[in-house]
């Protein structure tokens, strides 16, 4: 395991040199979004797959994240938003903010919505990212329903951001620094309660957990996650919309940790960069991509156990 | 107040339509515990077919039963092929599945039918208008659309409170362990329920049809909506879903139709309408968040 994870590390870091000797830079852009979803993705099977949480407004999170790089990119120039708030362009600033800010608003949402469970718990995290979905679209100041430009990355030790590898190897950076943490998390006294209310609420409750504020914890914490990668992708992109936060992405969400495996750890990376491979591939070999992404994704639902992960898993144990 | 009454009977119009939709739903929900999110993919279907075979024919009601037939048949194969298996899987893998099957229905249908939005005329007999009141003149089409849903919702409440399929399926709304374990056969009420649903989907669609474009996406926008009816009004309570669909419909079309002028009064007018189709479009959502936080289940849950 150690030796596969070390290999694959090393061929990330190599993966910008692969694609120039290729001649082929779209890879590398794509490996960079893949980078930033399986954050987004691995967020949200922490409370997915691990806490039993079937949250169907996820990208509200991510949205949030892109946004409070955007605004705080709009107020750089000097004019303070509402006149005490400095913007800021140091990613050192930002990315914090952002997952600030996003860990507040998940506090919120959650709070409110781990009142319910069941459908109810699913149709309203969905209530609440359209919410603030509206909200952004009505949100002319920033740019609306057309959402905001950033013109420029943010800063980093005076690193060129505008170059596409060295933007690469900061976002790889992080998502490194962020699944390190996750994998402590999981493997934590807090992971262990998490997964027991999944597979049982009541009997932690007997056990004397409070299964309402550890969810809350990991909506929070999961919030926050999302909220990182929105905050990097808004720097890759260099543009923060509402679409980001439109329903469909909160599917697709979900469409990467289940195609990755629910629960398994590595599980969103594979699901993330297999919906984008198939995405980018499948939009260049077809117009209608998105009626054999469907028909795959029916077939992975219906057929398949635990997605790529247990995939691999049950390759393993063939193996053996 | 001429305005106002005219946006109620919208409201109401819209409410009925949500009702429709939200009818089939909540039973899909109820009964069989199925998320479908596909569920406007019945009433997309519906608005094509009928709106292909009222363009063929040029007769406004041989689409009618075109639309119900396509629905129906849709919805069988539908339930046959992937619901049938999802009945004992998890929420996230019915989400999931029926996410996968919009992908796909919105894809075939651009496939046959292009992107282009596709217009029914109104029918003859519908096309102009009355006049309610001393000057309000109200398009009789929608008249139409209003009187068919009460009556559906008149005919639902019979079929439900008083026949045998109607107390079966109040059964296994509130118990579907119970009623299976009492030896009636599960499957043919899903299949019959799943159908029902279907049918009144498909009729939802051919009757917007002409009042609002026949588009590829048509019945995501109206999907969430419904959710919304149905876990406001209560998972499987068809009362729940008609007070529900109604009450959401006119406050969802009052918001729209008054907010932005409201704000007019205290901002600038373009800021106004931006802002005030924002917190319209917020409506219904802050609305379903209130409900569920004082009712987690709903107005009418008919429990489990």
């Amino acid at each position: 395991m150690r030796l596969a994870l070390g290999i694959a590390l090393l061929a990330l870091i190599a993966l910008p040199f692969a694609t120039e000797a290729m001649g082929q830079p779209a890879l590398l852009s794509l490996a960079t979004r893949v980078v930033i979803y399986a954050i987004a993705a691995a967020s949200l099977n922490f409370i997915l797959g691990y806490g039993g949480m079937i949250s169907f407004g996820h990208a509200a999170f991510f949205g949030v994240g892109a946004y409070t790089v955007g605004i705080l990119f709009a107020h750089s120039g000097g004019d303070a938003l509402w006149g005490v708030i400095p913007g800021s362009t140091n990613l050192l600033v930002t990315l914090p903010m952002a997952v600030l800010l996003s860990g507040l608003v998940a506090a919120v949402i959650g709070a409110l919505s781990l009142r319910t469970n069941g459908v109810q718990f699913i149709m309203i995290t969905l209530a609440f990212a359209q919410m603030l979905f509206f909200f952004f679209v009505s949100l002319t100041p920033y740019g609306g329903e057309d959402g905001i430009i950033i013109r420029r990355s943010n800063e980093l030790f005076g690193l060129n951001m505008r170059d596409k590898t060295t933007l690469y190897y900061v976002i790889l950076s992080v998502g490194l620094v962020f699944f390190a943490g996750l994998s402590r998390v999981v493997n934590s006294s807090f992971g262990a309660v998490l997964q027991g209310i999944r597979q049982n609420e009541r009997r932690m409750a007997a056990l004397g957990f409070a299964p309402y504020r550890y969810k809350l914890y990991a909506f929070i914490l999961a919030g926050m996650g999302a909220g990182l990668a929105g905050a990097l992708m808004a720097n890759f992109l260099r543009f923060a919309s509402p679409d980001m936060m439109h329903w469909t992405k909160s599917g697709e969400l979900m469409i990467m940790v289940i195609l990755g495996g629910v629960g398994s750890f590595l599980g969103p990376v594979f699901g993330a960069a297999a919906f984008l491979v198939l995405e980018t591939f499948l939009a260049g070999w077809t117009e209608n991509w998105q009626l054999a992404l469907g028909i795959i994704l029916l077939v992975v639902v219906l057929g398949t156990k635990g997605g790529i992960a247990g995939l691999l898993d049950r390759m393993r144990g063939r193996m053996k | 107040m001429i305005l106002l009454i005219e946006q109620l009977l919208n409201g109401l119009q819209y409410g009925v339509m949500l009702f429709l939709l939200a009818a089939g739903l909540t039973l899909i929900f109820g009964i069989m515990g199925v998320i479908n999110l596909a569920h406007g993919s019945l009433f997309m279907v519906g608005a094509y077919a009928g709106t292909y075979v009222a363009g063929l024919t040029g007769s406004f009601w041989l689409g009618l039963p075109a639309a119900l037939v396509a629905a129906g048949i849709t919805g069988f194969l539908v339930e046959a092929l992937v619901i049938r298996r999802l009945y004992a899987r998890d929420h996230l893998d019915q989400v999931l599945a029926t996410f996968a099957l919009i992908l796909i229905f919105n894809q075939l249908i651009t496939l046959g039918f292009g992107r282009q939005p596709v217009f029914t005329p109104l029918p003859q007999m519908f096309s102009g208008s009355v006049e309610l009141l001393p000057g309000l003149p109200y398009p009789t089409y929608r008249l139409l659309i209003i009187a068919t849903g009460l009556i559906v919702a008149a005919g639902l409440y019979i079929l439900i409170n008083k026949t045998r399929v109607g107390m079966l399926v109040r059964a296994g709304a509130s118990n579907r362990d119970m009623v299976r374990a009492l030896g009636v056969d599960i499957r043919l009420l899903y299949t019959v329920v799943f159908g029902l649903g279907a049918l009144l989907a498909g009729l939802a669609g051919y009757m917007i049809g002409p009042i609002s474009a026949v588009q590829v996406g048509m019945g995501e926008q109206i999907l969430l909506a419904t959710f919304v009816v149905v876990v406001v009004g209560g998972v499987g309570s068809i009362k729940g879903a008609f007070v529900a669909g109604i009450g959401l419909g006119v406050v969802d079309t009052m918001l729209r139709a008054f907010l932005p002028g409201l704000l007019r009064g205290v901002m600038q007018p373009s800021d106004a309408d931006a802002i005030g189709l924002g917190v319209a479009s917020m409506g219904i959502y802050l609305l379903m968040a209130l409900v569920l936080l004082v009712r987690p289940r709903g107005l009418f849950s008919a429990g489990h």
